[in-house]
């Protein structure tokens, strides 16, 4: 049978320390793609999946070297190829497109040239012929008016669109094996969901064979037939992915899947303790050990090889697969999330608008700001005391520029920010006092930025305590150690630098840090999001844990609509700085009723193939909101007439204490659910 | 993009107009004056008074300064003191001069540094790459009064080549002058183009490991194919700016190779007219040294503007 489309033998690919050990990032992996078949390839930061997408098309990146083993194409080897014959094959026999299609295209070349580019390379077209099949492909790939999007430059593109380009670009060489590697990583939810449902197409249509490399199961269940499991460089499990993402039969799946929120379930999942091991650990054992909950002696000492189970179709790395296999199905248990809000208001925005236009010079004198049609605009919401608020929108909804403005970091245009009913926050960060300052303390999303990396732990977590209280000597040390014992980090963290620490670690020495303020309300922005899904669920545990623990009230800022399911009590939904839908979130999940909230929730992506998304709006980029009426007209599919392009539609309430803001009437929303 | 470029020409006159300001004040403040200097011991009663009538300095200040301000825009800077010559007549030829060894500096270094540069890039950590990498270092790290007085030394005395030292009029022809200036050439091009070859090396490293480059030879783009379609254009583009500060470097005159090899430029009228006192060649050779370095910046900007199709789209945009 020669189906097989790419042979991977063996292969071990790795780097030289400083010390010159040999370090491996790849051990020994062997694969098989077959001819049309879709394969996922999953695993965390630093499994080494993309290193193994990349061998396919026999690239090692500079610094990596090939140790052992073989990719085999058309029965030759692509790692020992020259590169004479290897540009013959890449782009032709074998595309790829890339993670973050912004930094793939090159800046300075026309959309239309690097099509064209492919094109020359892999096809003998003539010149004309060529312009009509750079039309066709940017067709294909469904962007609008493709004549004028070949004239464009890859920055004057959205991230969606720089995506299908790249897509287009691979496809212009017809290849037979198309290597994906995080292609949807980065993009909206709505967006992610259009470019998947389009690579599904282009699967059937084409016949191609896809290699599929992303952190995501979620995007993994909605396009892979088959997925390879990877942790710290090795097949853990491979099988057929119905199998995997419903019976996963290794620990670290199992693991993994029970540690995804998902939306139908409200409630923090279980998370798994500890992170990977870094690449260059000495072990004797199996590389899971320490994270598993099914290990033994036996575990510890001798590594497990990979089994293949004929009746299962399936291969495993694991002594203890067969306590899996009796469990039938992945029983997920959530950690209900009380909830604390009393009825007390901490925090009160009032028609809060917020621009961010150049100021014109008559402005600045009089220091006023003039904008007719500010990014963010009336904006009413009413937090109380204890309770976690997320504030949820794709890219461009102003949910981060309303958290900056809370933090005082941007000052507002008009309408007020009031705490505890009689402080006024609606100022500047320059004139609030170091109290103000206190009460609101911000957690960000990257925890390698946010942390200097010249402090050690100790001296970040030290910083508010001197500042705000004062704290010196004896007791700031106990304070400290307080601290990271309160975000589960033991005493002697208290001497490392954050490049010492894990993702997981890092995020919790800013947590502790938000927290040694004492503050009564803090900001998340995307807290989870630079985190592998097995720390995320352990940094959302601890955020939900702190907050019983002192009372504190969270603004909580999320892309990941199952995360905020996850943790959050009440829901604002945001479109183009306008808010669509506030509510418990019990309600805006079950009952989504404003036509934006489903197009949101439609777009998800659950790690489950037997769960689709819905795929109700267009994924238009507006660059501004629109200067009258509501603002979600632009991609409404349920536009009811003149009244939604004139009138800001009115809030309508339910029975259930959602806020709606749409012309149609509340029941015939309500209706169209069930 | 019009307005941005009045915008910057007008951002330029300010800037030189805020130079002549602080030379004239500054010249103004320092004890003594031209007339003192002048005279000397004679600087007193009679001759003083006729001096200062004669040179117009007994009209106020800042009278002084918008007609000497009015002139030096029509290109008239008055009188040198030291010659009595008109300042025009005496800088002139020092223009030319410096404008000679600074092309012919840049032509030949600019060249060198970029082929260098590109090649120590591609051949990174290889051989060629520590070879050249080694000469360059060395280069950039000798200062140019003992570079050049090597070179006096090795090719001059020793070998009698060439001569040493510069020692032709100042107005002479361009043919008599062209032996004279290949030595001065040698030593200010040695460490210039060290420098930028330095420059472009890790630019073109820096954009060699970028995503859009992995990926264009993920599609199949042949390697040199790619270097001079998806690399360059790229890596020289943030080069533009460094090679428009040599120039205005160079043509400033550049001070010290000009006093070893007694050259008769720019740099060494500085340095003359400072120890003579000379104040109102002081005056003028601030002003051009001001616009040569205002004018040769503003054109590396539009020129990175107008190549830089990311910085084009976002002037129009707003």
């Amino acid at each position: 049978m020669t189906d097989i489309i790419q042979k991977v033998k063996n292969l071990s690919i790795g780097f030289r320390s400083k010390k010159g050990e040999e370090i491996l990032i790849l051990k020994n992996i062997s694969t098989n793609i077959k001819k049309g078949e879709t394969v996922g390839i999953v695993g965390e930061s630093g499994s080494g999946k993309s290193t193994l997408a990349l061998a396919m098309m026999g690239y090692v990146k500079h610094g990596l070297y090939t140790v052992g083993g073989e990719c085999e194409f058309n029965s030759s080897n692509l790692l020992k190829m020259k590169s004479k014959d290897l540009e013959k094959i890449r782009g032709r026999k074998i595309a790829m497109i890339p993670q973050n299609a912004g930094q793939a295209l090159t800046p300075n070349l026309k959309i239309g040239y690097q099509i064209d580019e492919a094109l020359q390379l892999h096809s003998d077209l003539d010149e004309r012929q060529r312009e009509k099949k750079i039309s066709e492909l940017l067709n294909k790939v469904r962007l609008p008016s493709p004549e004028t999007i070949a004239l464009r430059y890859p920055h004057e593109l959205s991230g969606g669109q720089q995506q299908r380009v790249a897509v287009a670009m691979a496809l212009a060489g017809t290849p037979d094996l198309l290597l994906l590697d995080e292609p949807t990583t980065g993009l909206d939810v709505t967006t992610q969901a259009h470019v998947l449902e389009l690579l599904n197409f282009i699967a059937k249509d084409t016949g191609t064979s896809m290699v599929y490399v992303s952190h995501d199961l979620g995007a993994i269940a909605q396009v892979s037939d088959r997925i390879i499991v990877m942790y710290s460089g090795e097949i853990v499990l491979e099988g057929p992915s119905r199998d995997i993402l419903k019976r996963p039969i290794h620990p670290y799946t199992h693991g993994l899947l029970k540690s995804i929120p998902k939306l139908s379930l409200a409630g923090l999942p279980d998370s798994m303790p500890g992170s990977q091991p870094q690449p260059g650990t000495i072990q004797s054992g199996c590389s899971f050990f320490d994270r598993c909950n099914f290990s033994d002696e036996n575990c510890k000492n001798n590594s497990p090889k990979l089994e293949f189970l004929k009746d299962l179709n399936t291969s495993v790395r694991c002594f203890n697969y067969e306590k899996l296999v009796k469990e039938n199905q992945v029983s997920q248990t959530v950690n209900k999330i009380k909830n604390k809000s009393q009825d007390k208001e901490i925090l009160n925005l009032s028609e809060v608008s917020i621009s961010y236009a150049k100021q014109k010079l008559l402005d600045q004198i009089f220091n006023r700001i003039s904008d007719d049609n500010p990014t963010v605009k009336d904006i009413n919401i009413n937090i109380k005391k204890g309770e976690t608020i997320a504030l949820v929108g794709e890219s461009g909804s102003g949910k981060s520029t309303i958290l900056k403005s809370i933090a005082g970091l941007l000052r507002t245009k008009d309408g007020l920010i009031k705490f505890d009913k009689n402080r006024n926050l609606s100022s500047d960060l320059k004139e609030r006092d170091p109290n103000d300052l206190r009460i609101i303390q911000l957690i960000f999303q990257n925890p390698d930025e946010s942390l200097n990396p010249n402090h050690t732990v100790e001296e970040i977590i030290a910083q508010p305590l001197k500042l705000y209280f004062g704290l010196k000597g004896e007791e700031l040390k106990k304070n400290i150690i307080d601290l990271l014992q309160k975000v589960r980090l033991g005493e002697f963290y208290t001497s490392r630098y954050p490049r010492q620490l894990s993702g997981g670690e890092k995020q919790r020495v800013a947590v502790a840090r938000a927290f040694a303020a004492k503050p009564d309300i803090i900001l998340c922005d995307e807290v989870t999001s630079a985190l592998d899904v097995s720390v995320q669920a352990a940094v959302l545990n601890l955020l939900q844990q702190l907050k019983e623990d002192f009372g504190t009230t969270y603004i909580f800022v999320s892309h990941d609509l199952a995360v905020v399911r996850a943790i959050s009590d009440r829901v604002a939904v945001l479109y183009q700085g306008r808010l669509c839908e506030v509510g418990p979130s019990n309600d805006v999940y079950k009952f989504p009723s404003h036509p934006y909230t489903e197009v949101l929730l439609g777009a998800v992506l659950e790690p489950d193939p037997d769960i689709k998304p819905k795929l109700v709006a267009e994924d238009i980029v507006e660059e501004r909101p629109p200067e009258k009426g509501c603002s979600f007209q632009g991609r409404c599919s349920r536009i009811v007439g003149d009244i939604c392009k004139k009138e800001i539609p009115p809030w309508q309430l339910t029975d259930s204490g959602n806020a709606i803001r749409c012309h149609i009437p509340i029941k015939e929303l309500q209706k169209e659910q069930f | 993009m019009i307005f941005l470029i009045i915008k910057r020409i007008l951002l330029g006159f300010i800037t030189l107009f805020i130079v002549s300001i602080i030379t004239f004040v500054g010249t103004e403040v320092l004890p003594g004056d031209a007339c003192t200097t002048y005279l000397e011991r004679q600087a007193f009663g009679e001759q003083l008074e006729a001096c200062y009538r004669r040179l117009g300095l007994n009209i106020p200040a800042y009278e002084r300064y918008v007609s000497w301000a009015l002139n030096a825009i029509q290109g008239d800077f008055g009188y040198s003191l030291s010659g009595e010559m008109p300042i025009k007549d005496v800088l002139g030829p020092r223009i030319k001069n410096s404008l000679v060894l600074a092309s012919a500096a840049i032509f030949i270094g600019i060249p060198i540094a970029l082929i260098l540069g590109i090649i120590t890039a591609l051949w990174r950590d290889k051989l060629p790459d520590v070879a050249i990498s080694t000469v360059t270092i060395f280069a950039m790290t000798i200062p140019e009064f003992i570079s050049a007085t090597l070179l006096i030394l090795i090719i001059a005395i020793w070998l009698e080549w060439l001569p040493g030292i510069v020692i032709v009029p100042t107005d002479v022809s361009f043919l008599e002058l062209l032996p004279n200036i290949i030595l001065p050439v040698v030593a200010i091009a040695m460490i210039m183009t060290a420098h930028m070859a330095r420059m472009v090396r890790s630019s073109v490293i820096q954009v060699m490991a970028s995503e859009y480059v992995q990926m264009a030879i993920l599609k199949g783009v042949p390697y040199w194919k790619m270097v001079f379609k998806h690399v360059l254009p790229n890596a020289l583009l943030p080069a533009i700016n460094v090679v428009a500060l040599t120039i205005a470097w160079l043509l400033g005159g550049v001070v010290v190779t000009e006093v070893v090899f007694n050259y008769p430029g720019l740099g060494r009228l500085v340095i003359e007219s400072i120890s003579n006192r000379d104040l109102p060649t002081v005056q003028a050779l601030a002003i051009i040294l001001a616009s040569i370095y205002v004018s040769i910046n503003l054109l590396a900007d539009l020129l990175t503007l107008m190549l830089n199709p990311r910085l084009k789209t976002l002037q129009i945009r707003k």
